[in-house]
């Protein structure tokens, strides 16, 4: 079922997109236009850039995805990633902004006065940007592949080509801009089609989300096993397996269905349960993900603390002209991203009516994309908010790749390949571009969401002790931080890779792996109170300096003559 | 493991991996040397360690980072480096020996000579600590100590001698780079006095005509003047922001239009996310002052001046181009950009240039300076690169 409308929308969002990027400066003709243009952006528009950089394709596909699959859990999710701000706000954004560093290898350079700390915070940034790509080249090739069919290399393809090359050349000149557009089209993208879908809900009478006798399909739905799958069916039903066209009568019990197969089920059939995910009461309580409760404490350590240790967000600080601005910034975007995320969690509870059928083939992510179609029929109605779903998800990876990959190609210019010209730049684009492209044509199972939780969890587990210790705590030293770092960042980046690697033990060992963030971070923060004190003669001579700069307001500044 | 998956994490160890080799420097170590090239090598390696943190001057920060690597260059087991009054870092041996340091220090910096410790004067009453002697040298502003296993031989009191030279050369040097930093900030302020004078007079006359005809409009145009004056001659701090500097411009292009009138069009293009970047107080004005005076001035009917400040990445570039007279680059050529020449009695167009270059290079980097592209008849363009984050430029 290709959506006719969908190409047009995505390419008139790629459009706009390279148009306001590439001539939406502030462009002023006379003398009295240049108070306007040079007064700096407003925290409106700087949160609503912040917040289009970071909602991402996790954002936009993977929170309705994981409801729609574990349930009331996975809610820590869109709580932490708007949460995350919250800390950001209250330890970060406005002494950041006042120590005038750009990047977070400029903060380790400013506090610690150590190039060594410099470079290995650089590999950390190079490391968490490709880790938060790769989600976002996924979710590429999912939308492509779910509205257009086509093969799901393609849409990763292109948009890290179009993305790659954007940056390299540097077509993004007015990034605030695009940034902010962006936002706003997601935002209306995920709340139009919402709107119309409890709407419809609202006149069917409202069908139950979590019946207790399990949902039902409510027309005729082919399902097809892209993997092997064992389904638990509790009430007797007929369904016919491709090729073959007689109908075959399932009993209570389970049933395994080969990889590639076909079945149909009828309209008023319940759906079965795929083991490994929630039944319907499962589904509505608490503590039931794998994992358990660890894994939900992981969660929320990777999420509050990670977003602080985003290199992409955090360059977006620079654009706030002082602390204060910085921090009303923040306030701003807690609102926004807030009043974002109330959308994908709708996704994932009216999918559980409408695409049940999801649950079975494991494709959750795909929800937000298929609901508008799948609930509203495939009249022009249907078409046209499925074209705007599409449309929107293709603005979150447009959006958050060019700034991660912005981040990614500054660092590798101006701390790997040399001094930060602009032929490095742009062969750290490439690089920077092609490898988390790879890397998204192979961790294809994982759902989007994890991936990105996993990125948290290395930003939580080596920048957020860094930050927050190197603001807060004049003890804090060069082998301290490195030994920190080295210990929780590195412990979650080995986590991390493993789980990539399709690590997948049982017990303690396998959670600890694929949920890191509760043991990284207290670790990474021991590790770094422990060596500092340890080292305390390496302190910065000049760290009562930095202190004061850090937080006194701008006003107060000792002027350096 | 399905094999793509292995390719993926092959590719993503390689590439953290190879970054991380890169970014440690650890590259061509190995290979095929004489034992003499690489003996060359690991001192000039270590020399070049030790140096890098002494470019500080000398304080417990930068003793104790430098006094490894001096240890390792001396190759003795203990190691003290001192100021004229006490000792800043000791690595190796040594530590229970402070005192005897201490003392040996002030004795060879007081002489601004050496000395050669034996026996009683630097061993301790500790039964297993094997120093048995010791070198002092002293170099300008301080000493260090070399601790020794056994006699001090002469080549050890060699050694200890280059060493302490080794470390003058390095404080010297970084005596330079402040009386660098101090003369570019004694600029800043000269060229801060240096309103031009003709400015001045242009400006008052201009506001002069408009004192009957328009007394609203002259009153303004004094304020914009009196601002402007204010921020050139602001005495504290070195560096401002781009928003800061392009506010100022505003009031010197409002006073020049007074005089121009619509002669002079004014276009921008200004990046909001580089308005915070910080520069050095006045490097952009008078590149503003320049394409008004020299592009604009000398030429009939209307010139344009643009402006432009866009984000590339954890740079900014801007850049100040006219469309007017332009000049012949033979004249930056032959070394006039310096400003202190003239030609056919009148001073050279290009006197804040020069300046401007100067004071770039040396709060940035020699790497930064100004780009001029110009012609006769083809207006001058005039560019710049700013990084946005250094660390030692701070507002």
């Amino acid at each position: 079922m290709v959506n006719p409308y969908a190409l047009p929308a995505v390419l008139a969002v790629t459009a706009v997109t390279v148009v306001i990027g590439a001539y939406g400066l502030r462009l002023a003709r006379s003398t009295s236009d240049l108070l306007v243009a040079s007064r700096t952006v407003s925290p409106r528009w700087n949160a609503a850039a912040i917040s289009g950089e970071y909602l991402s394709a996790a954002s936009f596909l993977g929170v309705a995805g994981l409801v729609l699959k574990e349930g009331v859990d996975m809610l820590w999710y869109p709580v932490g990633f708007a949460a995350g701000y919250l800390a950001l706000l209250l330890f970060v954004a406005a002494p950041l902004r006042r120590s005038g560093a750009f990047t977070l290898p400029d903060f380790c350079e400013l506090r610690l006065g150590s190039t060594r700390m410099r470079k290995l915070s650089a590999v950390f940034v190079i490391f968490i940007g490709w880790l938060y790509l790769v989600p976002q080249f996924q979710g590429a090739g999912l939308t492509l592949q779910t509205v257009m069919g086509w093969p799901y290399y393609v849409g990763s393809l292109l948009v890290a080509a179009v993305v790659t090359g954007n940056v390299a050349l540097g077509g993004m000149r007015s990034i605030t801009f695009v940034q902010a557009f962006q936002y706003w089209l997601k935002l209306t993208a995920l709340a139009v089609p919402v709107i119309f879908l409890l709407l419809h809900w609202q006149a069917q009478g409202r069908p139950e989300v979590t019946p207790p006798t399990g949902n039902t399909f409510l027309a005729t739905t082919t399902v097809h096993f892209d993997a092997p799958a064992v389904l638990t069916v509790t009430t007797p039903t007929t369904v016919t397996v491709a090729p073959s066209s007689t109908p075959r009568l399932l009993q209570p019990g389970k049933h395994t269905f080969a990889a590639g197969s076909d079945v149909t089920f009828p309209a008023g059939a319940t759906v079965p349960q795929v083991s490994g995910t929630p039944d319907a009461t499962g589904w509505l309580h608490p503590g039931t993900v794998p994992g358990g409760l660890f894994a939900t404490y992981s969660l929320i350590f990777a999420t509050f603390l990670g977003t602080m240790g985003l290199p992409h967000v955090l360059v977006r600080f620079y654009t706030n002209p002082d602390g204060a601005a910085a921090r009303r910034t923040t306030l701003v975007v807690l609102g926004l991203v807030g009043l974002f995320y109330l959308f994908p969690t709708l996704y994932g509870v009216l999918g559980r009516v409408y695409a049940p059928a999801l649950m079975l083939t494991g494709d959750t992510d795909a929800v937000v994309l298929v609901l508008p179609g799948l609930a509203l029929g495939h009249g022009l109605a249907g078409q046209l908010l499925g074209a705007l779903v599409a449309a929107g998800g293709f603005a979150a990876f447009l959006s958050s790749s060019s700034g991660l990959l912005t981040s990614v190609a500054g660092v590798f210019s101006t701390d790997v390949l040399g001094r930060g010209s602009v032929v490095d730049f742009r062969r750290g684009a490439l690089i920077g571009g092609l490898v988390p492209f790879i890397l998204s044509l192979t961790v294809a199972a994982l759902d989007v969401s994890m991936v990105v939780g996993l990125a948290f969890a290395v930003a939580a587990s080596s920048f957020c002790p860094l930050l927050v210790l190197g603001i807060w705590w004049r003890g804090l030293t060069d082998v301290g931080a490195m030994a920190g770092i080295l210990v929780g960042g590195g412990g979650a980046a080995v986590a991390v890779l493993l789980t990539f690697l399709g690590y997948t033990g049982d017990g303690l060992l396998a959670t600890l792996l694929h949920y890191p963030g509760a043991w990284t971070v207290p670790l990474a923060f021991t590790v770094m109170v422990g060596v500092s004190l340890a080292t305390r003669r390496r302190v910065p001579s000049t760290v009562g300096l930095t202190m004061l700069r850090l937080h006194a307001p701008e006003a107060l500044r000792p002027r350096a003559l | 493991m399905d094999p793509t998956a292995s390719i993926a994490i092959g590719v993503l160890v390689l590439g953290v991996g190879g970054a991380l080799y890169l970014v440690m420097g650890a590259r061509g170590r190995r290979g095929i040397a004489t034992p003499g090239q690489r003996a060359t090598y690991s001192v000039l390696q270590r020399a070049a360690l030790a140096a890098r943190p002494l470019w500080n001057g000398l304080d417990e920060t930068s003793a104790s980072k430098a006094v490894r690597h001096l240890r390792a260059l001396v190759g003795s087991v203990g190691l003290a480096i001192g100021d004229n009054t006490r000792v800043l870092a000791i690595d190796g041996l040594g530590e229970h020996h402070r005192d005897k340091l201490e003392a040996a220090l002030r004795r060879v910096v007081d002489t601004q000579g050496s000395a050669v410790l034996r026996g009683r004067e630097i061993a301790c009453a500790e039964p297993d600590c094997p120093v048995r002697g010791a070198v002092a040298a002293s170099f300008p502003g301080g000493g260090l100590v070399a601790l020794t296993e056994s006699d001090p031989t002469p080549g050890l009191v060699q050694v200890t001698l280059s060493t302490a030279q080794f470390i003058a050369a390095q404080l010297a040097l970084a005596e330079l780079d402040s009386s660098r930093a101090r003369l570019a900030r004694a600029e800043v302020r000269a060229l801060r006095a240096q309103i031009s004078p003709h400015f001045i007079y242009n400006a008052l006359t201009a506001i002069a005509s408009f004192v009957r005809t328009d007394p609203e409009r002259a009153r303004e145009l004094i304020l914009d003047f009196a601002e402007f004056t204010r921020y050139s001659f602001q005495a504290h701090g070195e560096y401002t922001t781009l928003a800061e500097e392009l506010r100022s411009i505003d009031r010197y292009l409002t006073i020049e239009r007074a005089r121009f009138g619509d002669r002079l069009q004014v276009r921008l293009e200004i990046a909001p996310e580089v308005l915070p970047v910080t520069l050095p107080y006045l490097c952009l004005q008078p590149l503003v002052e320049n394409a008004v005076r020299h592009g604009l001035s000398r030429k009939p009917g209307v010139g344009t001046v643009t402006i432009i400040a866009h984000d590339a990445g954890a740079e900014c570039a801007i850049t100040v181009e006219d469309n007017g007279v332009g000049m012949d680059p033979a004249v930056f050529a032959n070394g006039s950009l310096s400003g202190e020449s003239t030609r056919h009695g009148e001073t050279e167009p290009h006197l804040g240039l020069a300046n401007v270059d100067e004071r770039l290079r040396a709060a940035f980097g020699e790497e930064f300076g100004l780009v001029v592209e110009t012609g006769p008849n083809a207006g001058t363009k005039v560019s710049m690169r700013i990084p946005k984050f250094r660390a030692e430029v701070l507002t």
